[in-house]
């Protein structure tokens, strides 16, 4: 199992490189990097020594080394024009909100797929389950803001329930700030967890309703059925083990998607994430940052795949054996 | 020379003394009239279409038939694993004094595994390829008995050492891949036999293994179910194999039995047309060189039954009369047949 | 030597197979129902320039007082009733409504048909030749689907600037891999059958085996991909509007529109977000009903 995780490993620094080399291609030699990574306001005299300062006289491959190492070595993507901060301070800063609301539409996702899948896969001639699987259409359809938009419009502005935007009183959890820790945090948590946690859920239904079909007509769920074990016990161990190989894979991939596509909701309920700061970044021009949230997303995807692979091969035993040969 | 011998000598492995039970034991199940229809779409498909088996406590039947027969949803039928649109209904389904129909789910559920237990065709897809050999054996004693982890563990162990599986305590400890077709047909029959049960209903359990391990498995179910007077349903389409195990056979075709007897009488004197071309279709010493003989015609579809009798389209000895359903009827003591016109082979 | 003869046998079985898709997408009444409301929509649309009460975007016909009406008040002119309200600037909410859904339209067919085309033929190509060009395609085609869509079209967009055919350009870059994988797929099954190998053994060019005989497999699966896609480009346009890097101010789609109208739920305008959002909503769960069915009878045992 070992060899196969350092493969894994190499390939995902394989890619890494490969888009590495992609975003410094399209920094430096689409348009010019100066006005690219200078500020717009910067004079001659100051974008000179920009030029000078990022070696442009220097050959290609000389200049992407330069890149790399500033990149990955010493995480240096310059200061945002904005604020002059480094910008991958900036962006360290507002992880922890977007993976407090990825982590917590995921869990919240998987906790009502998976017992609606299971069902709707159980009796797929029931009406229960084709509204279920109705609804789950409905749930990845429809776009995220909308979603998001209603459930403002009906909670927040008619009801005066939830608030509209903005994220809850912080407290220090080690080195991140957390917001999950006060029912405040929590009340303005809940919408944009439900905004997001639609489509995760919706499609999780899906998987857990194929996977349940698949498995049910099984020999080795008839077997537990014969020996006379509770139906508990025949779904509850029996067929989840097996569902959640595929569910945990595509868990998994989607807590990439939804890392990215925090994005959207994001910017309809004002939270102070990295979804926001993208986007304020790309309408403000303020490059550094972009290519610094770049970097980090190619990274944090590419690591996530490897531990859904590693994950993979821990839940399935026949993988096991198969990677460990 | 006796068939009994001539049968024996060409399967592997020693032949134990086929001993009947005194016939005065009572009766551990009494089928009469099993029916289970599919009710789908395209029609209703008549899968068992009256079934009549008499078992006695720690007696052996082979349950013989082509593929297709409804031999397998025979034996779901007794442990009331069909699914829906499947319907089982019998004029008599008794288990050991008890009325199966009208038992509730819960008492059913508590009967399998423990009194009635059952051993599938595929050893690779019977063991839940995702959790270890020692769960699935310690979760089976404990859903009939309170007993605590280690007991049950216990227990395991000692049933595999029963069954022939060398060093059990590692081998539980593994997942079901990690074994061989024949070692997860073992464990299977462990499974089955470790909460004592009075009938076990084996289904195929030596088609999908090796003609090697079969022999194998083959005498060590008779053993095992003669050492703890346990009742077994063999179900093979394989006649050969079965008449050196079997106590008694009962021949199947197209949803009905129709013959049933010790398995001395229907090797030295079958009666129905069926049963004479399926013991005739088996290669012997003496069809050596010869073309096989095959029954002609081929079996009619389940949603498509002749009227009457259903075999009445192949058969050699076919009369107009066959159009009426034949009566089950005992022909000599323990002979039963389902034909107008039972008789030795011509 | 052309192999493109109809026999009589031929062209009946294929009517018949036209009939049993009708009869199979007839069953479910869900995908009816999205199919006739998305021909709805598309009239709409077309109609547009001559059903909408008002053309909203010509300056002229708007007057300042108008602005913010709820639905169902007539005009200060008295000319005509607003059934949908008027937003920030006056403009009739149900006329911006129908533009918006041209825009929306548009680029979503565009993109959806230019990605198919590239998608397709990449897919085709790489399935025929096989080998090395079949991994590096492939290899390309999975870089490019395991990164969010979301994120390379705000990529493209920031680098490409504001506009309806750069919003077309970033769809089309997102979208082509999906139909390249399908379509590969598709054509892989299809060209290990023996009559594909004997066409490559009579030499027949490599375009024509293509077209003729690996294309018309791929259409099943192509088609659902098609339909769910479109779904996902109109929804996934109108997020980019929304968040300000799609189309511009002066073409609004129904994104753009319920961007504008964010601002003014807050005060209690609800209309001018909410039914631009309601038709957007409308149109994109229509198709994704008829894309689920037409998924359902193409790949019964994939049911995710």
């Amino acid at each position: 199992m070992l060899s196969s995780i350092v493969r894994r490993l190499l390939q995902t620094i394989g890619v890494v490189l490969v888009m590495s080399a992609l975003v410094f291609a399209a920094l430096y030699l689409i348009g010019d990097p100066v006005s690219m990574l200078a500020s717009p306001e910067a004079t001659e005299a100051e974008r000179e020594l920009i030029r000078q300062s990022l070696g442009l006289d220097l050959p290609l491959w000389h200049q992407y080394l330069i890149f790399l190492n500033k990149a990955f070595v010493h995480l240096d993507f310059g200061n945002s024009f904005l604020t002059g901060e480094p910008a991958m301070r900036l962006i360290f800063e507002r992880m922890p909100a977007t993976l407090e609301l990825a982590t917590a539409a995921m869990l919240l996702a998987v906790l009502i797929g998976v017992p609606l899948g299971i069902y709707a896969g159980l009796k797929p001639e029931n009406f229960g389950a084709r509204s279920v699987m109705t609804g789950s259409v409905l749930g990845f359809s429809l776009p995220n803001f909308w979603v998001g938009l209603m459930l403002i419009m009906v909670f927040a502005v008619f009801l005066h329930w939830l608030p509209a935007g903005g994220r809850g009183p912080v407290e220090a959890f080690g080195p991140i700030q957390l917001s999950v820790f006060s029912w405040e945090g929590w009340r303005s948590l809940m919408l944009p967890v439900a905004t997001i946690a639609t489509a995760k859920c919706a499609l999780i239904i899906r998987v857990a309703r194929a996977a349940t079909r698949e498995c049910l007509p099984l020999d080795y769920i008839k077997f537990a059925r014969a020996r006379g074990l509770s139906e508990t016990r025949v779904l509850g161990v029996h067929l989840l083990k097996n569902i959640l190989i595929p569910i945990v894979t595509i868990a998994g991939l989607e807590y990439g998607q939804v890392f990215a596509f925090a994005v959207v909701t994001e910017t309809v309920f004002s939270w102070p994430g990295i979804g926001k700061l993208l986007i304020d970044s790309i309408i403000t021009l303020d490059r550094p940052v972009v290519v610094a949230y770049l970097m980090l997303t190619v990274v944090f995807l590419s690591l996530l795949n490897l531990l859904v692979d590693i994950i993979y091969t821990i839940l399935d035993p026949r993988v096991q054996s198969k990677a460990g040969a | 020379m006796c068939p009994l011998v001539s049968f024996g000598t060409f399967r592997q492995g020693p032949l134990l003394q086929t001993r009947a039970p005194s016939s005065s034991s009572p009766c551990l199940l009494d089928v009469q009239g099993l029916r289970t229809w599919f009710h789908t779409r395209a029609g209703v498909v008549k899968a068992v279409d009256g079934v009549c088996l008499q078992l006695k406590q720690g007696e052996i039947l082979g349950l013989v038939g082509e593929s297709g027969c409804g031999k397998t949803i025979t034996g779901f039928s007794l442990m009331n694993l069909v699914d829906k649109p499947g319907r089982i209904r019998a004029e008599r389904l008794f288990f050991d004094g008890r009325d199966l129909q009208a038992l509730s789910a819960k008492e059913y559920r508590a009967l399998r595994g423990n009194e009635m237990a059952m051993i599938f065709q595929d050893p690779m897809m019977t063991l839940n390829p995702t959790l270890r050999v020692d769960t699935q054996m310690i979760e089976t004693v404990q859903a009939h008995e309170s007993v605590s982890r280690r007991a049950a563990r216990a227990r395991s162990i000692d049933m595999l050492v029963k069954v022939g599986i060398p060093a059990p305590e590692e081998r539980m400890c593994v997942y079901p891949h990690h074994l061989s077709g024949g070692m997860r047909q073992r464990i299977a029959i462990a499974i089955a036999l470790l909460n004592s049960p009075k009938l076990i209903i084996a289904d195929e359990p030596t088609t999908a293994l090796d003609v090697t391990i079969q022999g194998q498995i083959l005498y060590e179910v008779q053993k095992l179910c003669r050492e703890m007077g346990t009742a077994l349903i063999w179900i093979t389409h394989d006649l050969a194999i079965v008449s050196g195990l079997a106590d008694r056979l009962a021949v199947m075709y197209a949803g009905r039995i129709v013959e049933t007897a010790p398995t001395a009488d229907i090797i030295r004197g079958a009666r129905h047309a069926y049963t004479h071309g399926l013991m005739a279709s088996i290669p012997t010493f003496d069809t050596r060189g010869k073309n096989l003989f095959q029954i002609p015609g081929s079996t009619p579809s389940p949603l498509n039954m002749p009227e009457g009798c259903p075999f009445r389209t192949r058969c050699y000895r076919a009369t107009p009369q066959c159009v009426h359903e034949p009566v089950f009827e005992e022909t000599a003591p323990a002979h039963g047949v389902s034909c107008w016109h039972p008789g030795i082979a011509a | 030597m052309d192999i493109a003869l109809e026999s009589p046998a031929v062209r009946a079985k294929r009517e018949s197979m036209l009939r049993v898709f009708a009869e199979q997408f007839l069953s479910s009444k869900l995908a009816v129902l999205g199919l006739i409301l998305l021909v709805l929509f598309l009239c709409l649309a077309i109609l547009a320039p001559w059903i909408a009460p008002q053309n909203p975007f010509d300056i002229g016909t708007l007057k300042i007082m108008d602005s913010k009406l709820p639905p169902g008040s007539a005009s200060s002119s008295g000319a005509m009733t607003h059934w949908l309200g008027t937003d920030g600037q006056a403009r009739d909410v149900f006329s911006a409504i129908l533009y918006g859904l041209r825009i929306s339209l548009v680029v979503g067919l565009v993109s959806v048909s230019l990605a198919f085309a590239i998608g397709a033929t990449v897919g085709l190509v790489s399935a025929y030749f096989g080998g090395r060009t079949d991994a590096l395609l492939m290899r390309i085609v999975d870089i490019q689907l395991s990164f969010p869509a979301i994120l390379v079209a705000l990529v493209l967009l920031a680098v490409l600037g504001k506009g309806v055919d750069k919003v077309i350009y970033a769809l089309v870059a997102v979208q082509w891999a999906y139909f390249a994988r399908a379509a590969r797929g598709a054509a892989i099954v299809e060209r290990n059958k023996e009559y594909v190998q004997a066409a490559r053994c009579m030499s027949l060019s490599w375009q024509r085996i293509l077209w003729r005989h690996l294309f018309p497999n791929c259409i099943p699966p192509l088609m659902v991909i098609a339909t769910i896609d479109l779904a996902h480009a109109i929804a996934l346009e109108a997020t980019l509007s929304f968040l300000g890097v799609g189309v511009p101010v002066t073409e609004p789609s129904l994104g753009m529109l319920i961007s504008n109208g964010f601002e003014f739920m807050m005060s209690g305008a609800y209309w001018i977000a909410f039914f631009p959002g309601i038709a957007l909503a409308l149109v994109v769960v229509a198709i994704n009903l008829v894309g689920d069915h037409l998924r359902d009878i193409f790949n019964p045992r994939n049911e995710i």
